[in-house]
């Protein structure tokens, strides 16, 4: 028997795979930058929404994985897509390095720490560091991505690449949530201490969990050269880590569907105000602040856990 | 002289500058309940976070069956067969009960030996299995309590560190979970005190300690700490 969840989810990829049939060109890469940013509150979530760290300097690792990727390709012609988990690779260790010695710190003040390190990543790309990055004019040339011998190129193929890329990440998050990693994240975000005293390695967690968000962006930032050919510091400000952070918060944080939501929110509700000209960021900061009011804990907040009651002990799950 | 399972020597601990334990000697022998007595601030909660590693040993040492603990960080003290309660419960409320159990089963992966543990905890809180599925934080007070002490038997210690477990609790719900304690200390789990309850405290405990201002002031047998005029005075109310 085919169950009604099976079925949503058939018919949701149905529609995501049919739909740039649909659409001019434009929306597609509306859809396009809702896919890039999805996936990039997917990864902030893991450390924002799971283990509770507040970090509003993810654009930083972003850039690092959009730059690595941008140099490799315009200096030694690597092709773009193989530079994927070489991307990845830079941005944990990028991360694994500012955040080791800042991890103790707690919410508020991580979170200042990491304003602190966006800014510095996105000053040092302006300056040019080590003469690779281009200074504020940043680099252009980033070949299109060749998947099969096809060049990607219309925003049409780009959805594709951003689709499968978005499908496998969050497959691959949900394994997550529900593993034994996903569970010690959960249980240091609500008490660290009974989680130290739980025999959990709260510092090795709490590092693991930001090294993975960071991954997952710099392979995001990829994608993103990819797609822009040309990518330049002020793609990686401040704000852009506002955005991200504002996509866990706004969808649910913890919630894959309720972050995907959030990108669609974010990112989709200032094109449809389009018409509006100038007034479009005014409605979108009051939408906003109605939802702080009205839903704190986000659209589609994570709904806890369900459990089957048994019938006897002997039906009793374990685990899980 | 019997072999000890914990052995504190010479324990001192500042926060800051402020030094709260002056040399403190304490020990546990291999099944006993043992007890801290002392009033507030005599560092008797310090006592038992320095043990698990959650607050650092400024100097002295502490030795678990010979490995020394102040050494090891608090996830690496559960792993040597130390499990605390600590102080106001801190259960997970937004987690089931089932899940703040699995939680203290966190550094064991056989689970069919996590199953048989947790079983056996619903034996000893059998309200645990019934609200199994339930919040944590929609339990009551003493249910609560339950949870945080089978939490910290899911690791399958061999010593139990209790922080004030009858804080807040009607005095009908500190002598069940009492007798609890003595229902697994049975099974040979080694059990440290510390309350304010000095008379349930006592009347459980074979032997105890009072701490005040950081140091040990006194070290008994329970029986004779009880009839002990000073401590009768001082933390049984006068007239025992």
């Amino acid at each position: 028997m085919i169950q009604p969840k099976t079925i949503a989810l058939i018919i949701t990829t149905g529609i995501l795979v049919s739909l740039p049939h649909f659409l001019n060109p434009y929306w597609v890469d509306v859809l396009n930058n809702i896919g890039i940013y999805a996936i990039l509150g997917l990864s902030l979530n893991i450390i924002v929404g799971h283990t509770g760290l507040f970090n509003l300097g993810h654009a930083s690792f972003y850039a690092v994985g959009a730059y690595t990727a941008a140099i490799l390709n315009t200096k030694y012609q690597i092709p773009i897509l193989w530079l994927i988990p070489v991307c990845g690779l830079s941005a944990g260790l990028f991360a694994m390095i500012i955040a080791r010695p800042i991890i103790h710190l707690r919410g508020d003040y991580l979170c200042i720490v990491t304003i602190g390190v966006n800014e510095i990543v996105r000053i040092a790309l302006i300056n040019n560091v080590f003469g690779l990055t281009g200074g504020s004019n940043g680099i252009f040339g980033i070949d299109r991505p060749n998947v099969f011998g096809m060049t990607i190129r219309t925003p049409m193929e780009f959805y594709y690449l951003i689709l499968v890329f978005g499908a496998v990440t969050i497959f691959l998050f949900r394994q997550l949530e529900y593993s034994r990693f996903g569970r010690a994240l959960n249980y240091l975000r609500e008490d660290e201490t009974a989680a130290e005293g739980s025999g959990i390695n709260t510092a090795h967690y709490k590092l693991a969990a930001f090294v993975v968000g960071a991954v997952w962006a710099g392979m995001v930032g990829n994608i993103y050269a990819a797609k822009m050919t040309i990518i330049s510091p002020e793609s990686f400000a401040f704000w852009e880590s506002v955005i991200i952070f504002a996509i866990v918060i706004l969808g649910g944080s913890g919630s894959i569907p309720g972050v995907i939501l959030g990108a669609v929110l974010i990112v989709g509700l200032p094109e449809l105000f389009r018409d509006l000209a100038s007034a479009r960021m005014f409605f979108f900061g009051a939408a906003m602040v109605a939802m702080m009011i009205f839903r704190t804990q986000g659209i589609l907040p994570p709904r806890p856990r369900q459990y089957a009651l048994p019938q006897n002990h002997a039906s009793e799950e374990g685990g899980k | 002289m019997i072999d000890m399972l914990l052995e504190i020597v010479d324990l001192h601990v500042s926060y800051g500058n402020i030094e709260v334990l002056h040399g403190i000697n304490l020990k546990v022998a291999q099944g006993e309940i043992v007890t801290i007595l002392g009033a507030n601030g005599a560092g008797k909660s310090t006592t038992l976070l320095t043990i698990s590693g959650l607050v650092r040993a400024a100097k002295g040492a502490i030795y678990f069956d010979k490995t020394p603990l102040h050494k090891l960080h608090a996830h690496k003290v559960v792993k040597e067969g130390i499990a605390q309660v600590p102080e106001g419960r801190r259960v997970f409320g937004t987690l089931t009960v089932q899940e703040n159990l699995n939680l203290g089963a966190f550094v064991s992966r056989d689970s069919a030996r996590v199953k048989r543990t947790r079983e056996w905890i619903h034996q000893l809180f059998p309200i645990l299995a019934e609200r199994r599925h339930q919040l944590a934080g929609t339990l009551s007070g003493g249910e609560q309590q339950m949870l945080a002490i089978g939490r910290a038997l899911m690791s399958e210690p061999r010593i139990l560190l209790l922080d004030e477990p009858s804080l807040g609790l009607a005095p009908l719900l500190v002598k069940t979970i009492f007798q609890t304690l003595r229902q697994i200390n049975e099974t040979g789990v080694t059990v440290l005190l510390v309350e304010q309850n000095a008379r349930a405290a006592l009347k459980l405990a074979n032997r105890g300690y009072v701490l005040e201002l950081g140091k040990i002031v006194l070290e008994d047998e329970a029986k004779a700490l009880i009839s002990n005029p000073e401590v009768q005075q001082a933390y049984l109310g006068g007239i025992a």
